[in-house]
């Protein structure tokens, strides 16, 4: 049933070979679409590899944990049979049985350690009890509680049991400083022991104030860069971009050496006696110094997208708002400011991005209060070991970045971004 | 930006105060990076300037730290320093070594990089690419990404695979990490490339081939040189990955420098510091000087 507006068979156009013109030209772009996708596909296969495939693996990793799931079989069993119902005899004869097994295989230090995650100071009781677990004899809920009453403890016996299957959302739990209490279900912590979430909301708070430091200290800068004749401007484009290429390493060192307490900014308010020399201030293994530090390495990152904002506004505007009758005050907030705001969301959501997730200079001139979240998943994979902790945690602010990324995308787009 | 004639006086207290405060966030900048370079030849191990440094006096000023990189680690470092000497510096010096696994890592890697890079830049160049935002995105995504999740990513997978302290992984992450910044320039330059030249050059009866390496290339070198020296001190600043997947052997220069920072600051690292700093002004002239040429093979005049 031929619609009135479709050209008749023999009107159609046709290439010489005889096909249909309309079907060789979308031939034609297929066949370029995949040429283009085909010069990207070894790398993009590259970066699924090396990049893809490990952050996946990591995010998998901080859903399970088998360390007590894989050596406690039988007390497994037991869990599955009977659910959150009160240990009976059968299940101490099960965990008799498991912990004798560990004893053999040398496990009950990982298996404790699982455990120890939940409830610390328990790696002990598993360790001290598999030595032990030959020597058990029926009945086994006597002789267990015979070598440590602790076993009886409820939380305990839920920690066991939320451990018994590898895949878990516990971690996620102890991010957000949940811990397993007493009648064995998932509370707050203690407010002593809640060090996540205000960790988070450190970093976050950190990361608002450095970037805004860096708009306040960059919008003046990029501003007279944007407005100079471009040859005085190339020469101080130079102080901006020499920070940009020298080693992190390096810029962070300039700051340890600067912020000291024996250091040259410190000797040089001694010197004008505006502090005395027992007055020193401590601006280092603080946040003080984080703030500074990163201020100043992540200052190029806001500078260079308002420049290339700021460069393509053209004066007339401002001329003509001044010669209609506005303040130099009204002209920048009401005729200037407007412009750059594509500069300024650029430079601050890159900024905020980076400052959310660094690690090198809080840990070296961030202290005690100075660290941010970045240096806690580094703890956790270097001193505590608790990997799948870290990896939650990671995984926590590996959304909040991709979710700034997103909004980047969005609002400024990627291709916009540019470099020096 | 000269204060216009009619500026009132409010206005010429702002004109030049907006300079000052200008000129003190110039200052701000560049003062740490300046600063360390003097304080690199104290004389006393210390982070400040002595009074004799103050004084100019050469006494105050000594080469022990840049002495020191040498001789650290070294079997016999006092020693005559003849031939025999210098072998030992190259084969046992600390800091030497950190220098040839930074430099070994770091040109494979970028040689990874960069290839990759350039390849997939001109397949996203291309305005018939599909799915191009969302590749575009994910081949950004490691410079945007925190470190310490690419590293413990990584540090799990080559746990798996057996590749953890090997200088294969090693330079497969460094280029991973590299090649976003081979992107960004490479399309930067993409951006302006006249698409008819290769047209012109197919019509002449040029293959792709040719038309690559004897049109395109030529027009895009700068872009691909200034991304392949990102790409290259991405690898040589990098320690967080080293620290997490690299072998303990294997002591790059930054990885060095951590270390060295953590345990005793002392002003050996300030020696360093200012050959690092120095070597990166060396780069930012090379990155300069390519831009420009770019910007004139491309006929864009500096307005």
């Amino acid at each position: 049933m031929a619609s009135s507006d479709m050209p008749a068979e023999n009107d159609v156009l046709r290439t010489v070979d005889g096909t249909p013109l309309k079907a060789a030209l979308a031939n034609a772009s297929r066949r370029a679409r995949i040429r283009a996708f085909i010069l990207v596909l070894p790398l993009l296969i590259f970066i699924l590899l090396t990049f893809a495939v490990p952050i996946g693996q990591m995010l998998s990793r901080s859903f399970t944990d088998d360390k007590f799931s894989a050596n406690m079989v039988e007390l497994g069993k037991w869990f599955d049979a009977n659910g959150k119902a009160a240990p009976d005899e059968a299940a101490y004869a099960a965990l008799a049985a498991d912990l004798a097994t560990a004893s053999k295989e040398r496990s009950a230090g990982n298996v404790g350690t699982r455990i120890n995650y939940e409830l610390p100071g328990t790696r002990s009781l598993f360790t001290s009890a598999a030595r032990k677990a030959d020597k058990l004899e029926a009945p086994f809920k006597e002789a267990i509680l015979a070598l440590d009453p602790q076993w009886a403890r409820p939380d305990l016996w839920a920690a066991m049991r939320s451990a018994s299957a590898a895949a878990t959302l516990n971690f996620y739990q102890a991010a957000l400083d949940r811990q397993i209490g007493a009648d064995g279900n998932f509370e707050a912590a203690p407010e002593n022991v809640q060090i996540y979430v205000k960790l988070f909301i450190r970093t976050f708070v950190m990361s608002v104030v450095i970037t805004g430091l860096c708009l306040i200290l960059g919008f003046p800068i990029a501003h007279l860069l944007a407005v100079l004749p471009l040859r005085h401007a190339s020469l101080l484009m130079i102080l901006v971009l020499l920070p940009f290429w020298t080693s992190l390493l390096v810029r962070t060192t300039s700051w340890m050496v600067l912020l000291q307490s024996q250091g040259v900014i410190n000797d040089v308010l001694v010197a004008l006696g505006i502090v005395g020399d027992d007055g020193r201030l401590a601006m280092m293994y603080n946040q003080t110094g984080t703030i500074i530090a990163m201020t100043h390495i992540l200052l190029p990152f806001m500078i260079l997208p308002l420049y290339s904002v700021m460069k393509t506004i053209p004066p007339a505007y401002a001329r003509a708002a001044r010669s209609l009758g506005a303040t130099s005050w009204t002209t920048f907030r009401r005729i200037y400011l407007p412009q750059t705001v594509s500069g300024i969301g650029a430079g601050g959501i890159l900024c905020f991005i980076l400052a959310v997730g660094y690690y090198i200079t809080p840990a070296l001139v961030g202290g005690a209060d100075g660290t941010l979240i970045s240096n806690q998943i580094a703890f956790h994979m270097q001193k505590s070991l608790n990997w799948s902790l870290a990896a939650a945690l990671a995984a926590m602010l590996l959304a909040a970045v991709l979710i700034l990324y997103w909004a980047y995308d969005r609002i400024i787009g990627i291709d916009n971004m540019k470099l020096g | 930006m000269a204060l216009p004639i009619y500026a009132d006086p409010l206005e010429r207290i702002w004109y030049y105060s907006y300079r000052v405060i200008c000129a003190l966030i110039f200052i701000f900048l560049i003062a740490p990076i300046i600063i360390i370079m003097p304080l690199s030849f104290n004389y006393e191990p210390y982070f400040t300037f002595t009074p004799e440094m103050l004084r100019l006096d050469p006494a105050g000023y000594s080469v022990r730290w840049y002495d020191n990189l040498l001789t650290f680690g070294m079997s016999a470092p006092d020693a005559v320093r003849d031939s025999s000497w210098w072998a030992d510096v190259w084969a046992n010096a600390k800091w030497v070594q950190a220098a040839k696994n930074s430099i070994i890592v770091g040109f494979f890697s970028t040689i990874v990089a960069t290839v990759l890079g350039t390849i997939a830049a001109m397949g996203l160049s291309r305005p018939e690419m599909p799915f191009r935002k969302l590749i575009m995105a994910i081949l950004i995504s490691p410079m945007i990404v925190p470190i310490i999740i690419t590293a413990t990513g990584l540090f799990f997978f080559y746990s798996d695979i057996g590749l953890s302290g090997t200088y294969f992984g090693l330079v497969m992450a460094h280029a991973t990490l590299g090649i976003p910044f081979v992107i960004i320039t490479v399309t930067a330059t993409m951006m302006g490339f006249d698409r008819s030249l290769i047209r012109a050059a197919q019509n002449m009866g040029a293959g792709p081939v040719t038309t690559f390496f004897k049109v395109q290339l030529p027009l895009i070198t700068p872009g691909v040189v200034s991304g392949a020296l990102f790409a290259f001190v991405t690898s040589f600043d990098e320690v967080v990955v080293v620290l997490f997947v690299g072998s303990h052997e294997q002591q790059t220069i930054p990885r060095q420098m951590w270390n060295g920072i953590r345990e005793q600051i002392s002003p050996s690292i300030l020696a360093v510091a200012t050959i690092l700093v120095i070597f990166s002004i060396c780069l930012l002239t090379v990155v300069e000087l390519l831009r420009r040429r770019s910007e004139r093979l491309r006929g864009v005049t500096p307005s």
